[in-house]
């Protein structure tokens, strides 16, 4: 009888000890995922910034303008484009002129 | 027995009960303690628990962001960005005077005010200054102030600005909807904020996750039907006529001609929705759909459409406009020239208001009544904008034959330019009247037939011609491309009487017109100088939108042969270099 007891004493303790190192994993774990969320959180802010920056360099006012001043780019003019059919033949028919 | 002798009072004997009813308090004070524990511990663990649980539960709460609007491409058109607010709770604030002056210039704050914030004892939550960069939060955080604290909130961005401004409203400080989009979509925007309940250990970490008490909900994406590109095209040439006129203000609609979605609304004067430091109603005033104006000519096309319909006239019948004034019921009116003999077709081209109204009194008031609360005239358009004008028109049973007159072309009726412009989808759309739209759709609406597809095609013919030249308005056309419209000039009433010289100059037109994919609305709301009819002021601008408009999404010209000549002497030869290389 008292070798049973001293057995199943062993054997708490031993559960007992298990608990806790499983307790204190699970809170690590825990704390790991939570700092793992709060980085995700502030990634996704950071993702937002970054799209209002976008935003804010490709305004179409500075692409218009970057385009115009810096690499002196323009419109086509109707006079300097020519429109072609699928077929590759100019859409702008030649009878139709005077 | 030396000390008995000495100490009397040892000699006394205490009385045997004495001590057993101590012993008895005693125990009995021990029962009671044991009795409490064992409540305590075996029957009411709630007390317990729930003091233990305030020593390391918290409940945190879980701030949910405001939904992104975005544009019918994904272009985000506002957008939030976290934000830190700082707060102190006076009572508890440890600061010399040397960390409130850093404290002052961190925040870019004036001391003196600053003192006087943290002396307001008698208060628990004083901002000391919100909505500041996260970075800029960090700084002060660092300083480690006792009583200083931090609050997350979110702050709204608007990356296009001035551009987007009457369309996307903006947010209160409190993150609510307060004009455009934001407000009228505010229930889908918003988000609702969560809580959860938490066991954090000594070093304030969060160790476990006890329950989630209420799951955050960020708020919905909204995409809206517009498209910057568009928006930036109207945006920038109306900018520019409103300047060039030095006019009070301006709008421009620019409506998808087979789905009824608004695909640009623009108007000045605008704003700068992220900095509204100073702003004015006149400018946040989102005109082109609150403000009413009178549409003038741009009326015509309906009441000619109704004639047209019912068998009245037909395209080549012949009204007869001389003298150019005529009087009904006693009142006269009007052409600005006299014309003569002319065709239904040159009505509408000419923009006679004799030949209209006479073609208009040859209709029932009551058909024509209808007609217009039809096409959506007096009638609160439902697009879930704030504030969307009903417009004015008065019953038909009301009308005088004067009015119904004046009505056909435009004067003592109002309406807005988005109700204006979509009453014109009867003309790109078979007949068929299209529901407006600010959000993105995803299949095009059937549409309520009002008048029949072959209407709609001689109207659009007739709309054609207006562009044409001997048109009134051949500033609106556009080279490569057949497009349609009609010029609207009207007096400005004011205090029910109209005032000469104030003028509102509009066009509506749509293109191209083989199969239209826009329709483009401009107003132009009192220009100077002398050039302010509809077709000098209104119809350069809608040249402008509707060409850039229709490069811009690469829209095959429909009228080529309008190109100028040059190109298509280069093109031929470029065609022939092409043919001898080629294989065929």
């Amino acid at each position: 009888m008292g070798r049973v007891n001293a057995l199943l004493l062993a054997a708490l303790i031993a559960c007992a000890l298990g608990v806790i190192t499983s307790q204190h994993r699970a809170r690590k774990l825990f704390a790991d995922l939570d700092a793992e969320q709060a980085s995700a959180r502030k990634l996704g802010e950071e993702w937002t910034q970054l799209q209002i920056e976008q935003g804010t360099w490709a305004t179409h006012k500075r692409v218009e303008a970057v385009a115009s001043r810096q690499l002196g780019m323009r419109f086509a003019e109707p006079d300097t484009t020519v429109i072609i059919d699928s077929a590759g033949v100019p859409a702008a028919a030649a009878p139709r002129r005077p | 027995m030396k000390y008995e002798k000495r100490t009397p009072e040892l000699r006394l004997k205490l009385e045997g009960w004495r001590s057993r009813f101590v012993l008895v308090l005693a125990l009995a004070g021990f029962a009671l303690l044991v009795g409490r524990a064992f409540y305590l511990q075996g029957m009411d663990t709630s007390f317990l628990q729930a003091k233990g649980e305030q020593r390391y539960g918290r409940v945190i709460e879980l701030a949910a962001s405001r939904g992104p609007v975005k544009d019918r491409n994904g272009h985000p058109l506002a957008i939030s960005t976290p934000v830190e607010s700082i707060w102190v709770s006076p009572d508890d604030v440890e600061a010399d005077a040397a960390k409130v002056r850093a404290l002052a210039r961190v925040l870019d704050l004036d001391p003196s005010e600053l003192r006087q914030k943290i002396a307001s004892k008698d208060r628990q939550f004083v901002y000391l200054k919100r909505q500041i960069s996260p970075e800029r939060a960090a700084r002060v955080m660092a300083m480690r102030i006792p009583g200083v604290f931090e609050q997350r909130e979110y702050r709204r961005y608007y990356p296009a600005g001035a551009l987007m401004a009457h369309v996307v409203g903006f947010t209160g400080v409190d993150d609510n909807g307060q004009e455009g989009v934001e407000l009228a979509e505010q229930e889908r925007l918003a988000g609702t904020p969560g809580s959860r309940r938490v066991i954090r250990d000594r070093k304030g970490r969060i160790v476990e996750d006890v329950e989630s008490v209420r799951a955050p909900r960020d708020g919905e994406e909204v995409d809206l039907a517009v498209d910057e590109r568009l928006q930036y095209i109207a945006h920038r040439e109306l900018k520019a006529a409103v300047a060039a006129h030095h006019a009070k203000g301006g709008s421009l609609v620019i409506l998808d001609a087979r789905t009824g979605e608004i695909l640009a609304l623009v108007n000045m004067p605008d704003f700068n929705p992220n900095n509204r430091a100073d702003l004015t109603p006149r400018q946040t005033r989102n005109r082109s759909v609150t403000d009413l104006f009178e549409p003038g000519s741009t009326m015509k096309p309906f009441t000619i459409a109704a004639a047209l319909d019912d068998g009245i006239v037909k395209p080549d019948t012949v009204i007869d406009t001389a003298p150019g004034w005529m009087k009904i019921g006693g009142w006269p009116i009007h052409d600005s020239h006299p014309h003569g003999l002319l065709t239904v077709a040159q009505v509408i081209q000419k923009s006679s208001n004799i030949g209209t109204a006479k073609i208009m009194l040859r209709e029932p008031r009551e058909r024509m009544g209808t007609l217009f609360r039809d096409l959506g005239f007096g009638v609160a358009p439902r697009i879930g904008f704030p504030g969307a004008a009903k417009g004015l028109l008065r019953p038909w049973t009301e009308w005088r034959p004067v009015e119904q007159a004046t009505i056909a072309y435009g004067q003592g009726i109002s309406v807005s330019l988005l109700q204006l412009a979509r009453a014109y989808t009867i003309f790109t759309n078979e007949g068929r009247l299209l529901p407006l739209s600010l959000l993105k759709r995803d299949s095009a609406p059937i549409g309520r037939p009002l008048v029949s597809a072959r209407t709609a095609r001689e109207v659009t013919r007739m709309l054609e011609s207006v562009v044409e030249p001997g048109g009134t308005a051949p500033l609106a056309a556009v080279p490569g491309y057949r497009v349609a419209g009609k010029t609207g000039t009207a007096l400005k009433p004011e205090n029910g009487r109209y005032v000469e010289g104030k003028y509102v100059s509009s066009f509506v037109g749509f293109g191209p017109v083989s199969e239209p994919r826009f329709i483009v609305a401009v107003m132009i709301d009192e220009p100077e100088g002398l050039r302010n009819f509809g077709g000098d002021v209104a119809a350069p601008v809608f040249a402008a939108v509707m060409g850039s408009a229709l490069r811009m999404l690469s829209i095959p010209p429909d009228a080529p042969q309008t190109l100028n000549v040059k190109a298509l002497e280069r093109g031929e030869v470029e065609a022939s270099a092409h043919g001898a290389g080629g294989p065929g």
